[in-house]
């Protein structure tokens, strides 16, 4: 899913100039012999165009179109207008679950961006082992429930090992999960154990298009790694940093199964994500029409993060030169 | 980069030089010890009685070693046993879950990947009207976050009666992710020209070529593709809960949460629900152990260039 959801925007680029080759190459082809293969491809594209316009092209249609209705599954759909959108702007439990979704988003990714970026550029400029690299990646094999449930149990208030060092050093224990104020960052932390090593690597492999030289030259003159760092990997990883920042960003609005799994929105919607009280109106009081408004509500605001990477990527590229 | 060309007096250099890198390497060390313990704790509280675990809960070897937690996740304990040993007894059998996670996984990365290749060949290698505009739409695609169109999907699988069925998980990443086609038609399109002419002049098709030249010569990425569809998939918990309401359709995923939701009065049953942890988690090590190598290198390719 990370892969799958986090690649694309970085490969658009590449995409529109490879784009851009293949219309001279269909113009070589009118101006040739060649007839052109219609039929066979028509043969290829079928399945994946199926599979494109039922399950991607139709529900995204569909979900906009539900956000207008009151529809519980049983009964067809009835058309409100903009109901949903006043109730949704009026409800304060949307307005305090958004709240959360960016205390959660703005925790995550602040840390895990930091702890990447270490791990990468240690893993560029302290040793290049590729086991070191595996190592990294393991949790993200995890699921995010497999890992929401093994940090439940290292921090379980009574028998989690965490707490057991904790009161060992003569704190008191922190229920993590159970409190209000721990929860949401626990949650947070949880998911960089999970995602930070994946991400490391996304940022290893923009570190390793920077030319070895430019440290081999700066440490000729003298230059600390500190100072190589501010100096070459910073400037010349931003573009790069751009884009992982924002597709991390769009990944990290998403969040839902850890908090299914370990705090199911509690203590006292402490932990609400927008995501599980979209699950929970529609799953759990069966408002379809309202749970799609609200999913309507966080496809505009991660259109409108795209939008800004898309800013980002072009201003980076200019900075690379 | 003129800033890189300030000096630094050499005696500041020696002097910091093995200070810091040992301070980086003890960071590197504590980055690899938090990644790592976790997964060394799901195994010695697996392996653990419930009993034992409250009694010492440091002791960094399994307290009153036994295999009881795989027993009760497996299904092969009865309910009294279970019950006695800290379980729920509400037997939950991942024999089943594993198998159904097998299936799910199975078909959606075969298919995915077969039929984005077979688009990503009609993208990249054939030549056809509209082509440009139809591959403008599948990037569009991926401007949908996969999130949103969860509901109206699950609308419309309650509409074909695919609720609780393995083939109502599959069915909406079967056919292809605009990820997938865009992944293989980047090196589809690297694949020389003169090798599809030498096959043509050997008087082979467009379809032979895409079996016997286009699929062995992309081998690699398409198996790096593979594994990280699979794992995507086994991993994926949204969506299975969704679909899912049933012993007949429920994934690892999902069986897990239900594991921890049947939590027993005396407590959570932590020895039996990491060794249901370790059942889920334990097949894609392996996978990733065979692969990693591979894996590893390939988030350079898939990332950013």
């Amino acid at each position: 899913m990370t892969i799958a959801s986090s690649s694309p925007p970085s490969r658009l680029p590449t995409g529109g100039a490879a784009e851009a080759s293949s219309t001279t190459g269909t113009r070589q082809g009118v101006s040739g012999e060649d007839r052109g293969d219609g039929r066979l491809a028509a043969l290829f594209i079928a399945p994946a165009l199926l599979g494109f316009l039922v399950f991607l092209l139709w529900p995204t249609l569909r979900g906009i179109y539900l956000s207008f209705t009151r529809f519980n599954l049983l009964t067809p759909a009835e058309w409100v207008g903009l109901d949903n959108y006043v109730r949704m702007v009026n409800d304060p439990i949307f307005w305090d679950s958004l709240w959360v979704t960016v205390e959660y988003v703005v925790i995550n990714i602040g840390v895990q961006t930091v702890a990447a970026l270490t791990i990468a550029v240690l893993l560029q400029r302290l040793t290049q082992s590729a086991m070191l690299r595996g190592i990294v990646l393991t949790p993200y094999l995890m699921s995010n429930v497999v890992a929401g449930l093994v940090w439940l149990w290292l921090l379980d208030t009574q028998l989690g090992i965490g707490n057991e060092i904790i009161s060992g050093l003569g704190v008191d224990r922190i229920p993590f999960l159970a409190d209000e104020t721990w929860a949401i960052p626990t949650i947070a932390l949880i998911n960089v154990w999970r995602h930070v090593g994946y991400t490391a690597l996304l940022l290893f492999a923009g570190l390793q298009a920077i030319p070895n030289d430019m440290y081999e030259a700066a440490r000729v003159d003298g230059a600390s790694e500190w100072r190589m760092f501010w100096r070459i990997t910073m400037p010349l990883l931003r573009p790069v940093l751009a884009v992982v920042l924002i597709m991390t960003v769009i990944g990290s609005f998403q969040v839902f199964d850890t908090v299914a799994v370990t705090t199911a929105g509690g203590p006292a919607n402490a932990t609400n994500v927008l995501q599980y009280y979209i699950y929970g109106s529609a799953f759990g009081r069966f408002q379809f029409g309202y749970a799609s408004a609200m999913s309507v509500a966080l496809l505009i605001v991660l259109s409108a993060i795209t939008v800004l990477q898309y800013r980002l990527t072009r201003a980076g590229r200019t900075d690379l030169g | 980069m003129a800033a890189v060309t300030t000096t630094t007096p050499t005696t500041l250099r020696q002097r910091r030089f093995p200070f810091g890198r040992a301070a980086a390497w003890t960071v590197m060390g504590l980055i690899v010890l938090i990644t790592l313990l976790p997964f060394y704790w799901i195994l010695r509280t697996a392996l653990s009685t419930n009993a034992g675990l409250s009694a010492d809960p440091t002791n960094p070897l399994p307290v009153d070693l036994t295999t009881s937690g795989f027993e009760r996740a497996l299904g092969l304990q009865s309910a009294e046993e279970a019950v006695a040993q800290g379980g729920a007894g509400g037997g939950l059998d991942f024999w089943r879950y594993l198998l159904n996670s097998v299936l799910v996984s199975t078909l959606i990365t075969g298919c995915q990947i077969f039929f984005s290749a077979m688009a990503a060949y009609a993208f990249s290698r054939l030549r056809w009207r509209g082509r440009d505009k139809v591959f403008g739409l599948f990037l569009a695609g991926m401007m949908v976050p996969a999130i949103f169109t969860l509901l109206p999907n699950f609308v419309l699988i309650k509409q074909l009666h695919l609720i609780d069925t393995l083939l109502g998980i599959a069915l909406p990443t079967m056919f292809m992710t605009p990820f997938a086609v865009f992944f293989l038609r980047q090196f589809f399109m690297n694949i020389p020209k003169e090798v599809e002419e030498a096959a043509l002049l050997d008087g082979a098709g467009k379809i032979k070529i895409f079996f016997r030249v286009v699929l062995p010569m992309a081998s690699t990425p398409i198996i790096t593709l593979a594994v990280l569809t699979y794992i995507t998939s086994w991993n994926d918990y949204f969506w299975p809960l969704m679909v899912s309401y049933s012993d007949s359709s429920r994934v690892l995923t999902v069986a897990l949460a239900v594991f921890r939701a049947q939590t027993p009065q005396t407590g959570v049953d932590w020895s039996g629900l990491m060794a249901a942890t370790l059942i889920a988690a334990l097949p894609m090590l392996v996978l990733f152990a065979c692969f990693a190598r591979r894996i590893v290198s390939s988030i350079g390719f898939t990332g950013i260039k």
